[in-house]
């Protein structure tokens, strides 16, 4: 019996796709990226907005990648942002930077240049002066890796 | 250790004035090999601060997924004429400061 092209689709649609796993042992995994996360905030809820991350999206060097974050607050005595905490996905470890504001800083605005071990997501947290946590998540390429190449 | 610190000379007072700071430093991750395959020890600064007439205004704790020669860049208002201090600390005892000072109208 001759396969139509219709029978032959629909044999390929059901198909199950074999995910492949690679073994990247020296990788924080997204279990770590959230429990580094949790170190942080603790139980807190986090709410996404507020939070600026200005990274670009597509880098071919990943050993050294300009990032900007900023949060929408009046730096005020009341209102003020009292820290921002920079995460990534897969580098070996989760944390990239901690940075502790407070009213005088005017704005709150932080620029630092960063590594990245591969095409990942990258996450900002800011706690502000109430105590409530708000972040943003950036997908981030990265065409050659940083942090796990040989020594020469 | 080299340190280039951007600093505006003279501000105004209660303008918020950009401060940029960079050093020099490997920032080695503690995560690369050699091609013997040994492990290349960590070597990192983990902390940076800033003073301004003596209070701090910011602090930073680094890791090893900040990139090599550290560079920072955060906010102040400019409240009185001073100057600013600036400090790096890493491992194996490793410490910088520089500083910087600014004239406020």
């Amino acid at each position: 019996m001759p396969t139509t092209r219709r029978q032959f689709l629909s044999l390929a649609g059901s198909v199950t796709v074999i995910p492949i796993v690679t073994l990247r042992p020296l990788e924080a995994t997204p279990a770590m990226l959230n429990t580094a996360i949790r170190n942080v905030v603790g139980e807190a809820p986090i709410r996404t907005g507020k939070v600026k991350l200005d990274i670009p999206p597509l880098v071919e060097n990943g050993n050294t990648v300009p990032m900007t974050v900023s949060v929408a607050s009046p730096m005020t005595a009341d209102d003020y942002v009292k820290s921002i905490h920079i995460f990534n996905e897969k580098n070996p470890q989760p944390n990239i930077g901690n940075f502790y504001l407070n009213p005088s800083s005017g704005r709150a605005q932080v620029s630092t240049r960063i590594r990245l071990a591969d095409t990942q997501k990258v996450v900002a947290v800011a706690r502000l002066s109430d105590d409530s946590f708000w972040q943003v998540t950036a997908d981030i390429v990265v065409t050659l890796a940083a942090c796990t190449e040989e020594v020469n | 250790m080299a340190a280039l610190i951007n600093v505006p000379s003279r501000a105004k007072r209660g303008d918020i004035i950009e401060i940029r700071t960079l050093t020099s430093h490997i920032m080695e991750t503690g995560f690369r090999r050699t091609v013997d395959g040994a492990l290349v020890p960590r070597d990192i600064i983990t902390s940076f601060t800033c003073r301004y007439n003596g209070t701090e205004i910011f602090r930073a704790d680094l890791f090893p997924a900040i990139a090599a020669n550290p560079y920072l860049s955060f906010f102040t208002v400019a409240k009185e004429s001073g100057k600013f201090e600036f400090a790096w600390i890493g491992d194996n005892g490793y410490s910088s400061t520089a500083s910087a000072s600014i004239t406020v109208e």
